[in-house]
């Protein structure tokens, strides 16, 4: 986005002491405003965290219709789900699968995305404007327009039903907007240091990778993030390009065990935990540069 | 080389004191030459991606539209045999149909996926607007509500929204805690007024961290003078609202504006995952698309791609009339 809001009052200098400032006491009402300030975000809160905790919590009970007497599970814990899923399902293959294609989609995406992204970020060419619109165009392609086109043309260049061929879609829908906001992030970067680069020598493409992608790195990892969540939890293409068992993912297999099970939601919430917890540890990794990383690109693009 | 790049014209007046005066016309043309091959190969990859997958599967989308391509008729490899292509050509008959047809369904989708984008896009803003603001502030356990807040965004839909089906199921815990207090529980997935409030209420949970990161990003960017300023000045808490912290937060907002009404409107994950193929009136357009390709014998491919063709175009003008009204009113802030 160009949209450079200039807020106006720049002139205005802050007095040198602004301790002094009249309405002195405020002591009790900043405790009340931040009491209320604590219960607000306590509350968001709960309700973020609730449905995960709350999956997790039906996960330990052992009978399939216990979602209903929340009360019963407390009597019974048990892990007793877990171990049906790991070792009487699919589960194992269909989470190799996944992490094969999620890091697959998340090493390839963030590469071209960020070179993608610097080239626009950095130099002037041809097309420069239209591809970043065409980012933007592409985050609007309605899946339902796109299947069956794709279908024909995995099909026919024999990607269908196999890892590369989703990674490639996954890529399609997560770099767009990768790109978009790594440029962001690139422009936060000095140009003098690419300058200097430069003068040391270093080709284009050299000045990128050991100067800028360095620097670069909160924003590669929400990127990264970006990536990988959009690959590890998509549904509708993996559904209907990976055919045979063997390479199911885990959403793919998700859906296969409602039918065959039909309503054992306890097997279900189990399943569900387990494929939470590496995109959790992934976010963990990742936080602490959420934030810087994913809004230069919004606030100085 | 004075072009402006867009957006930061101080930039390129730096770049052009740094490499203006000095260097010789011929270095420049060669450096220009030099910069243009590597901005291109830089790009070729993510263009190869995007017309193989986007570009490409998109001009087969556009003709499919003009075809009464079904299941039956497009081609497919079965075993050793290969069934050619037997659909043919009809001209603007899907649109005609889409559009005007007996059997409407088009209208009333479209009607209930406005509905779903602004309403889930404002609220989304709003609440992720007041959380940003709210942890923006030094407090303790600052780190610890930011983490639980964003939560939501790193498990994946599929997981948290079978979660939601869980907790809004006819027995399930809201319906429980609403009949403790002695109001009637409506069944959420099933009601087809109740399935609106409940879908709403989930795509805005799955949507707030990615919009109160972003805002908290922005919030971080505004200097804290200007914060300082509006203190001194005696401007109330809602004037500094209004007129520090809005008009410092319009690059981000006008972003995940844009960015948050394209991804609702296209927003598959929740509605599919949710309810299923099985309920009609909460289907808004792509998944109506999608149940039009996948839910019926035999499969629609025309009828299907012909409504995801016309989201695709409504977004398109929103977006380029979106855009335009941005400009517009920046030139006033700017003039």
């Amino acid at each position: 986005m160009t949209t450079t809001a200039t807020t106006s009052p720049a002139a205005r200098r802050p007095a040198p002491d602004r301790k002094a400032t009249p309405n002195r006491p405020r002591g009790a009402r900043r405790r009340s405003v931040s009491a209320s300030l604590h219960g607000f975000l306590i509350a968001a809160a709960f309700i973020a965290v609730f449905p995960i905790l709350w999956i997790f919590y039906i996960s330990l009970g052992p009978d399939k219709n216990d979602y209903q007497h929340p009360g019963r599970i407390l009597d019974n814990l048990t892990l007793s789900n877990y171990g049906h899923v790991l070792q009487d399902t699919g589960f194992g293959t269909w989470m190799i699968n996944s992490l094969i294609v999620a890091f697959g989609t998340m090493l390839i995406g963030v590469m071209i995305a960020a070179s993608a992204a610097y080239a626009v970020s950095r130099m002037k060419f041809l097309g420069r404007g239209s591809l970043m619109y065409t980012f933007l165009l592409t985050q609007m392609f309605p899946v339902a327009v796109l299947m069956v086109p794709l279908y024909k043309i995995m099909g026919s260049i024999g990607l269908l039903d196999t890892y590369g061929g989703l990674v490639l879609i996954y890529c399609s829908t997560a770099v767009p907007y990768c790109a978009w906001l790594l440029k962001g992030y690139f422009d936060t970067i000095p140009v003098e240091i690419d300058e200097a680069g430069r003068i040391d020598g270093l080709t284009p493409f050299g000045t990128f990778w050991r100067l800028i992608l360095p620097l670069a790195r909160p924003g590669l990892a929400v990127a990264a993030f970006y990536t990988f969540l959009t690959a590890w939890g998509e549904v509708a293409f993996a559904s209907k390009f990976m055919l045979s068992e063997g390479n199911y993912t885990l959403a793919v297999g998700l859906q296969s065990y409602i039918s065959q099970f039909n309503s054992q939601w306890n097997y279900m919430a189990a399943t569900s935990v387990l494929i939470a917890i590496p995109a959790g540890l992934v976010f963990y990794v990742v936080q602490k540069h959420l934030v810087t990383g994913l809004t230069a690109g919004g606030t100085k693009g | 080389m004075t072009a402006v790049v867009e957006g930061k014209p101080a930039r390129a007046n730096r770049r052009q004191r740094t490499t203006g005066p000095g260097s010789g016309p011929l270095n420049r043309v060669k450096n220009s030459y030099d910069q243009r091959w590597y901005a291109w190969a830089m790009c070729v990859p993510v263009v190869l991606v995007l017309s193989a997958v986007v570009a490409y599967p998109l001009v087969q989308g556009v003709y499919l539209t003009f075809t009464d391509a079904t299941s039956q008729n497009v081609g497919r490899t079965i075993g050793v045999n290969h069934i050619p292509d037997s659909f043919s050509w009809v001209g603007l008959k899907n649109y005609a149909d889409v559009l005007t047809g007996a059997n409407n369904q088009f209208w009333p989708h479209l009607v209930w996926t406005i509905i779903w984008t602004v309403a889930c896009v404002a609220l989304t803003y709003a609440i992720g607007l007041a959380l940003a603001i709210a942890l923006n502030r030094d407090m303790r356990a600052r780190s610890l509500y930011r983490l639980l807040l964003i939560l939501p965004w790193a498990v994946p839909t599929f997981v948290t929204i079978f979660g939601w089906r869980l907790i809004l199921a006819d027995d399930g815990v809201v319906n429980q805690l609403l009949s403790l207090v002695g109001l009637p529980g409506p069944s959420w997935l099933s009601d087809p007024l109740a399935q609106k409030f409940a879908a709403i209420g989930v795509n805005i949970w799955c949507g707030v961290p990615f919009m109160m990161i972003s805002m908290l990003g922005g919030l971080q960017a505004i200097p804290r003078e200007l914060h300082e300023a509006a203190e001194m000045d005696g401007a109330s808490p809602w004037q500094r609202f209004v007129h520090v912290i809005l008009p410092g937060l319009r690059p981000v907002s006008s972003t995940v504006i844009l960015l948050g009404v394209i991804w609702t409107f296209n927003q598959f994950n929740v509605i599919f995952l949710l309810f299923g193929g099985n309920s009609d009136s909460v289907q808004i357009l792509v998944t109506y698309a999608y149940r039009l390709f996948f839910g019926q014998q035999p499969q629609d491919y025309a009828g299907s791609a012909t409504v995801g063709i016309l989201c695709l175009s409504i977004l398109v003008v929103f977006t380029s009339v979106y855009r335009r009204w941005l400009k517009r009113n920046d030139q006033g802030v700017l003039a």
